[in-house]
């Protein structure tokens, strides 16, 4: 089905904004003091969550992982409030109090991202169940990565999500690195998707740096759960060109596959061919550019601008 | 008011519950058409059907995860883990996100589940099946950890779990679940988590227990009534976090002397945390050091020695004497 050109233009968008926001971070990482503790990004791997994300409705809740800008701010997340809680300052979409690893954003249905790799797949499915007993029409989506689908979770989820017919969409990240462990040392198998036909479920394979395939996959993946069909396996073949996180040197990534990968980045990929048909003008790009730009501009001087949480804060919102 | 049993009072709690709120669902292995390994949710699932009551594959991480994202999105999900010792399968997942949720969203979203799991000795089980490890939930900060004592406090404290809006461990003591019977009123009762009571007021020293162990320290004060005209009095704690201490130091200021009684291993127990808070709270007014009976540092031992290994009248009562006479 061809894609129209309001929604390859939002892709577009939503991947510049996460690449310009976090190459930000990376540079404020640098900066001593700034943002201490870990940075972990997902350079090279846009189209995955744009592309997933451009197919959900507003309804459907996504469930993601510590590599989670992306999800976050494609789903509508605000950039400011991102910005201010990495910062952990306490106009942050949670006051302060859960940093990077753990963004929640309520709103735009992003309630829980999870740095315990797999946690995130169980929960994924408990909201399923919710959406389904509720008879709602809306879809869960669960991100993760290869390393995760070595987890013991994995096979308790996808094994529960089709033995119930849920409403989920399990998306992998194949980045190629599970931390430092290159996808041939921890998994035998060939692809992830395969494991799906374990579970009775559909294993489609996608091109992750192709945000258009994704797009696709993902709402055909959405319009059969939503029709109670049950639960799809997406496995997005990508690259992790940055390192597991800011401090990672990166010494068992071989430069050249970093350098081949960079090559096949999603962002130009689209942008090119957006610009070839003649969807979107040199001069459209630009402002484009220009617009996030600002609006990275502003989240950064708003993070900046707030105030940390007052100790006592942390006494809030919680029991003891 | 009908006698029930504690299996019976439970599951009266769960039954009332789900009739009332539509929300509530039930799920774990066997829980539904077997109606559970102690009975406990027997005719649930014919009442309320396969899509409340939901017998699960056997994935303790899975049972426990789905009933967090379960309680994320409006639900509010009891699960039951067939025993206490198979929680450890799915304890990453009530430590790192039941628990943790409310905070990490700034209050904007708790999890109101409750996770079911029969513990405790006293029914010559294996290992997993006869231990007492609820210092593990206590000191996870977010989690609720609470432990009946009897049929009737067994149904309101459910009901209150049920309706709280954080995780709840309830751990139900095996060994009472047909041990006696109680008058349960059919009408709804409820009990407000967090709060001990006075099971048996007395002035010359302090017990403090909880769970199947409650009984034991009963029979304790009772004998030491009789035998030896000791008032001894009672404390319950039935929630073990977050832990209610106004009440037993206000008893330890009155009696001066303390004995605290638990099947659970001794070291870091939740003895080691009463014990704490009184010299805290009540240092000027004890006369006596305070007392641990205890389950010992150990896995809980094969039927045989079971008994030797659990708190039992004896050892309470002695326990009580070396305090009184010190």
């Amino acid at each position: 089905m061809e894609v129209a050109k309001e929604k390859k233009i939002e892709m577009l968008r939503s991947m510049l904004l996460t690449r310009r926001f976090e190459e930000t971070l990376t540079e404020l990482c640098k900066n001593e003091g700034k943002i201490p503790g870990m940075m972990i990004l997902c350079t090279g791997q846009e189209a995955v969550g744009s592309g997933v994300c451009a197919a959900l409705s507003p309804e459907d809740v996504i469930i993601s992982n510590h590599r989670s800008h992306n999800h976050l701010l494609t789903k509508g997340a605000d950039p400011r409030a991102i910005m201010a809680e990495i910062y952990g300052k306490s106009t942050g979409c949670n006051k302060g109090k859960s940093g990077t690893l753990h963004l929640a954003v309520p709103e735009v249905n992003a309630p829980c991202t999870t740095t315990v790799v797999g946690g995130g797949l169980p929960i994924a499915v408990g909201v399923a169940f919710s959406q389904q007993y509720k008879k709602e029409k809306a879809v869960t989506v669960c991100f993760f990565g290869d390393g995760a689908a070595d987890e013991g979770s994995f096979h308790e989820s996808l094994n529960l999500a089709s033995l119930w017919s849920l409403p989920i969409v399990f998306v992998c990240e194949n980045n190629l690195y599970a931390g430092a462990q290159r996808y041939e040392e921890h998994t035998r198998v060939k692809d992830i998707a395969d494991r799906a036909s374990a579970y009775a479920m559909p294993g489609e394979i996608v091109d992750g740096n192709d945000v258009l395939a994704v797009y696709e996959a993902a709402r055909t993946a959405r319009e059969r759960a939503i029709a109670g069909n049950g639960p799809t396996l997406i496995e997005c073949k990508t690259y992790r060109c940055r390192g597991h996180g800011e401090s990672d040197h990166q010494l068992y990534q071989p430069k050249d596959e970093i350098a081949a990968w960079q090559e096949k980045c999603p962002i130009p990929r689209l942008s090119d061919e957006v610009f070839a048909l003649g969807l979107i003008t040199a001069e459209e790009l630009s402002a484009l550019e220009a617009e996030i730009g600002a609006v990275v501009q502003e989240a950064v001087r708003f993070a900046e601008e707030s105030p940390y949480p007052k100790p006592e804060e942390a006494l809030e919102d919680v029991f003891v | 008011m009908a006698k029930m049993t504690m299996v019976q009072a439970i599951n009266l709690a769960l039954k009332q519950e789900m009739e009332k709120d539509d929300n509530v669902v039930v799920l774990g292995e066997d829980v539904g058409v077997d109606g559970g390994v102690f009975r406990v949710t027997e005719g649930l699932f014919e009442q309320f059907g396969e899509n409340r009551v939901m017998d699960t594959p056997l994935a303790e991480a899975g049972i426990i995860g789905f009933s967090i994202g379960m309680a994320l999105y409006g639900l509010k999900p009891v699960c039951e883990i067939q025993f206490s010792g198979f929680t450890y399968l799915g304890f990453h997942q009530l430590e790192s996100h039941a628990a943790r949720l409310r905070g990490r969203s700034a209050g904007r979203f708790t999890v109101p589940m409750v996770l079911r799991a029969p513990y405790g000795g006293g029914v010559r089980a294996l290992e997993h099946h006869s231990e007492s490890r609820e210092a593990y939930f206590a000191h996870t900060p977010g989690l609720k950890m609470v432990i009946p004592s009897s049929p009737r406090n067994a149904r309101a404290l459910l009901v209150s779990a049920i309706r709280d809006p954080d995780p709840v461990v309830y751990f139900e003591p095996k060994a009472l679940y047909r041990a006696f019977r109680e008058e349960v009123p059919e009408d709804e009762e409820t009990m407000e988590l967090g709060r001990s009571r006075i099971a048996r007021e007395g002035k010359d020293i302090t017990l403090i227990s909880y769970g199947a162990m409650l009984h034991e320290t009963m029979q304790a004060a009772s004998a030491l009534h009789q035998k030896q005209g000791i008032e001894a009095e009672v404390i319950d704690l039935m929630t073990i976090a977050p832990l209610d201490d106004a009440l037993f130091i206000e008893s330890a200021r009155k009696t001066g002397r303390v004995v605290v009684i638990h099947e659970a291993p001794r070291s870091f127990g939740p003895g080691a945390e009463v014990a704490v808070r009184l010299v805290e709270k009540s240092f000027l007014y004890l006369e006596a050091p305070i007392r641990r009976v205890t389950g010992f540092d150990l896995v809980i031992p094969l039927f045989q020695r079971e008994k030797a290994y659990l708190p039992g009248v004896d050892r309470i009562v002695r326990a009580v004497r070396e305090t009184l006479d010190f």
